[in-house]
């Protein structure tokens, strides 16, 4: 093979799809790139970019029929015009592939390590011996807990961040030519992402792997890739280092994309804060399943939380999965009742379920829901959704509500005739305005925002962003926006308050988190941001490991404890925390004083 | 729903689907208008020849008792098709509706809904009919009746399971959240959705209502004569069997007609657009 060649060719690639009018529809449109031997190329854009589809065509697939075109090498491998036994030749043996989910990619019914050693069986690559060998090798080179028994356990044993790197180890074992990760990490709490990217890429160093990287986030792809190739609708705008894509983009799409990855918000709120809250959570504990005798349900999520919400102010509240972010959300709009503590709105305290609550106060606060794909019903027209609450709340007429429903598409920035449409002809970020439009519809003083932003690609969130500031501003809205992006957080609250598994650990002003001293989570949280800089990401987790690690949690003390790199030996693992006032103004959950925290 | 869009939509139909509406159509026609068309009075001995092939004074041919097969049929049609139609219609009303309740009613409702459903769906149906037959006769009512109790608990399991799912789907939720009744959450919210895979239901149900229909003829529990619907008319004729009579091949060529062409129909219309 000619050595300077590169290891992978695409010429001229453009897969065709059948569009909804019948006719020929082109997603990728003459596309040709280089991989040279041990690179990592990403692909990035939007969704719609065609980023997946070309991944996934390097692989001669082509998702739903879709026609593939021009020439693909890979290695010595032509791709184009192959089909059945020799592209299953190339497939999960030359050419592996790491999948988003890998929770929803691993069969749950068989133990992890003989799905990951399959590929080197079917393709006949090494013996189960060796093949088991080589896994637990991968294991260790991925930073697995127990390298040499994980492989022993099934899926649903295994954290997101663990499945991951175990399908990592599946795509390696063939050592193959080019291993395509297509969004591995997007799925992932930005604490558990920094440890995945890290693995990932000291593995691929190690193996010499090349790689192609599909993302969204160019600041997660700065740390992983040598190449950057930008998309949009198919094309390819500009292709070029890292360093020379992050600090001189030639194209003014990539100039929008590093500007969208960090959201500035330029309308703030009023900035007045009224002495009485409007919404009011004090002492509130809920949780899932029976409630025993003492009062405590069988899975408990929050225990004493307590935050207000001035009118018209925003208060992020932030926090990992499983930290109950959006039950706190659930208490507030009446859909999970709490076992103890009350939630008050304007100093009235709420009944805790919503049929005990008056219509009135049900109009006041309204929720938006993350995933706007299932928060819409698809039975039902955009006008039919926004009539319906207006009809509910304001017993509108058909006529008034026709009108209203023009104004509140005119309000969120959509074209009037979306109004006669159903939600499944909408784009995600259509969908995810009508959701919010439906919430404003019923004109209330507070709208619990539950990750409204997560779903979207960063350029659209910007958008949603913008928008929910310009209607905070101009309607006096209130906010409790939950996220896990503290970036997105910060770029539109006043106030943030940090929840782990439950426990309120930190709250403040949005300032107040802009440096430390901070709660040691709300530390891990800030620094596990990818920053938009190629070497932001270390090679090796330079936080000391948390002494109390083999602890399991007790509810009286800090949750956070094991995981905590600053825990004191005798007083963390003996007394609850006290919540402790810093100079900024930021109530903390720590034993730790003020010049502890400051690092 | 407007003429010209249902017709918009039949044209939309893949093949298999346009057969299905053309053998349903055919059918829905022949039991209106087929009492009305008949060459001959159903119950009258009208041939020498028992069991006679087809001819032009019968294009059917003649049945054991030496009847004009073709005016039976077309007598029978409305019987099996009509009784079906209403029995499929009460069936998958009452099971959906109570389906819908028990997702949507408090959880000690379900549990005895559910459980009841489960009491019933134990009760072997021909057993279940013979009894009820037995304790009041036989009646086109009773028949109608036994017929749509007998399915509503497959209905129900189905659309509650449907039901349970949907009920999680954050739009149901945000419509708990707004105060919305628990009408309008199972009608509005809920409904709309489910229809398809009910369409799916109704279509395997209406089969087996058809096949039981004619299953109860045959064991002589069914319709009484006079009347007749296709399953007695494939029992009277049995001892023709042996030599491949008219009489029973045509009413057992009718039954799997009007079942197939259900069965297409609304596989056809549930898959493209909207049930």
């Amino acid at each position: 093979m000619n050595r300077t060649a590169p290891h992978v060719e695409v010429r001229n690639l453009c897969v065709t799809v059948r569009g909804p009018d019948g006719g020929p529809l082109r997603i990728v449109n003459d596309v040709s790139f280089d991989v040279a031997r041990g690179e990592m190329l990403a692909l990035i854009g939007e969704s719609g970019s065609g980023k997946t589809t070309i991944a996934l065509s390097l692989m001669g697939y082509g998702r739903g029929g879709a026609r593939i075109s021009g020439d693909i090498r890979v290695g010595e491998a032509h791709l184009a015009g192959q089909g059945g036994a020799s592209l299953g030749a190339q497939r999960g043996h030359r050419i592996t592939y790491v999948a988003q989910s890998a929770a929803a990619a691993f069969n749950p019914s068989r133990r992890v390590i003989d799905q990951v050693i399959e590929p080197a069986l079917i393709h006949r690559t090494a013996s189960a011996a060796s093949a088991r060998a080589r896994a637990v090798e991968l294991f260790r080179a991925l930073a697995l807990p127990d390298p040499e028994t994980i492989g022993n356990r099934y899926p649903h044993e295994l954290s997101g961040g663990q499945l991951q790197r175990l399908m990592a180890a599946m795509a390696l074992i063939t050592k193959p030519d080019l291993v395509i990760f297509d969004e591995p990490t997007t799925a992932l709490d930005v604490t558990t992402q920094v440890e995945v990217l890290q693995a990932f890429r000291k593995v691929v160093r190690d193996q010499g792997a090349t790689g192609v990287y599909v993302s969204h986030d160019l600041a997660v792809v700065a740390q992983m890739a040598d190449q950057i190739l930008v998309l949009n609708r198919g094309r390819v705008r500009e292709q070029n280092s890292v360093g020379r894509i992050l600090e001189e983009p030639a194209d003014d799409y990539t100039r929008m994309l590093i500007a969208a990855a960090n959201p500035v918000v330029e309308a703030r709120g009023p900035g007045v804060r009224a002495k009485a809250p409007l919404l009011t959570i004090d002492g509130v504990f809920a949780g899932y399943g029976a409630v025993d005798k003492a009062g405590r349900p069988a899975h408990p999520v929050l225990s004493d939380v307590s935050l207000s919400v001035g009118r018209g102010a925003a208060v992020g509240v932030i926090g990992e999965s499983g930290s109950g972010k959006s039950t706190v959300a659930r208490v507030v709009a009446g859909l999970l009742a709490p076992t103890a503590g009350t939630v008050s709105l304007d100093g009235t305290p709420l009944a805790p379920m919503v049929g005990g609550r008056t219509r009135e106060q049900l109009r006041r606060i309204q929720i938006v829901f993350q995933n706007a794909d299932v928060a819409l019903n698809p039975a039902h027209s955009v006008e039919d959704i926004l009539g319906r609450v207006l009809r509910f709340y304001h017993g509108m007429n058909r006529v008034d509500a026709q009108r209203r429903v023009a104004e509140l598409l005119d309000l969120i920035r959509l074209p009037a005739n979306v109004a006669g449409r159903r939600c499944d002809e909408l784009s995600g970020g259509q969908k995810q305005r009508v959701n919010l439009a439906r919430a404003l519809a019923a004109e209330p003083d507070l709208i619990l925002c539950d990750e409204v932003t997560s779903a979207l690609d960063t350029v659209v969130r910007g958008a949603i962003l913008d928008l929910l500031a310009d209607l905070r501003r101009d309607l006096g809205v209130a906010y409790l926006f939950i996220s896990h992006d503290i970036a997105t957080v910060k770029a539109l609250c006043d106030e943030i308050v940090v929840l782990y598994r439950g426990t309120r650990v930190e709250s403040g002003l949005c300032e107040s988190y802009a440096a430390a001293p901070y709660h040691p989570y709300t530390d891990l949280l800030i620094s596990s941001v990818p920053e938009m800089r190629t070497d932001w990401l270390a090679d090796e987790t330079a936080v000391a490991r948390a002494p109390f690690a083999h602890m399991g949690e007790r509810p009286d003390l800090c949750r956070f404890l094991p995981r905590c790199p600053m825990a004191m030996a005798n007083i963390c693992d003996v007394l609850p925390p006290p919540r402790r006032t810093m100079s900024a103004g930021n109530a903390v959950l720590c034993h730790r004083t003020e010049e502890d925290l400051v690092p | 729903m407007k003429p010209h869009n249902l017709l918009r939509r039949a044209r939309a139909l893949p093949p298999s689907g346009k057969i299905g509406l053309a053998l349903v159509t055919f059918w829905i026609i022949a039991a209106i208008v087929g009492p009305f068309v008949t060459p001959y009075p159903p119950g009258s001995f009208v041939s020498e020849e028992v069991f006679a092939g087809a001819s032009s004074r019968f294009w059917f041919g003649s049945d054991y008792l030496g009847r004009d097969v073709l005016s039976r049929l077309l007598t029978g049609a409305q019987f099996t098709v009509g009784l079906s139609a209403i029995a499929v219609t009460l069936a998958v009303t009452a099971g959906t509706g109570l389906a819908l309740t028990a997702a949507v009613g408090p959880r000690w409702l379900d549990e005895l809904l559910s459980r009841a459903m489960d009491t019933l769906i134990s009760i072997p149906s021909k057993i279940f009919a013979l009894v009820l037959v037995a304790a009041f006769g036989s009646s086109l009512v009773l028949l109608t009746l036994i017929v749509s109790i007998t399915y509503v608990p497959g209905n129900f399991r189905i659309a509650r399971s449907l039901a349970v799912g949907l009920a999680r789907l954050d739009y149901v939720e945000v419509a708990r959240a707004r105060g919305e009744g628990r009408l309008h959450i199972a009608l509005v919210e809920m409904l709309p959705n489910m229809i398809r895979p009910l369409f799916a239901d109704i279509g395997l149900r209406f089969v087996f209502i058809v096949l039981l229909l004619s299953g109860l003829s045959f064991l002589g529990l069914g319709l009484q004569p006079p009347d007749a619907d296709l399953g007695s008319l494939v029992r009277e004729n049995v001892s023709g069997l042996g030599e491949g009579a008219l009489a029973i091949l045509v009413p057992a060529t009718a039954i799997a007609s009007l079942t197939v062409g259900v069965n297409l129909l609304i596989d056809a219309a549930t898959q493209g657009g909207k049930g």
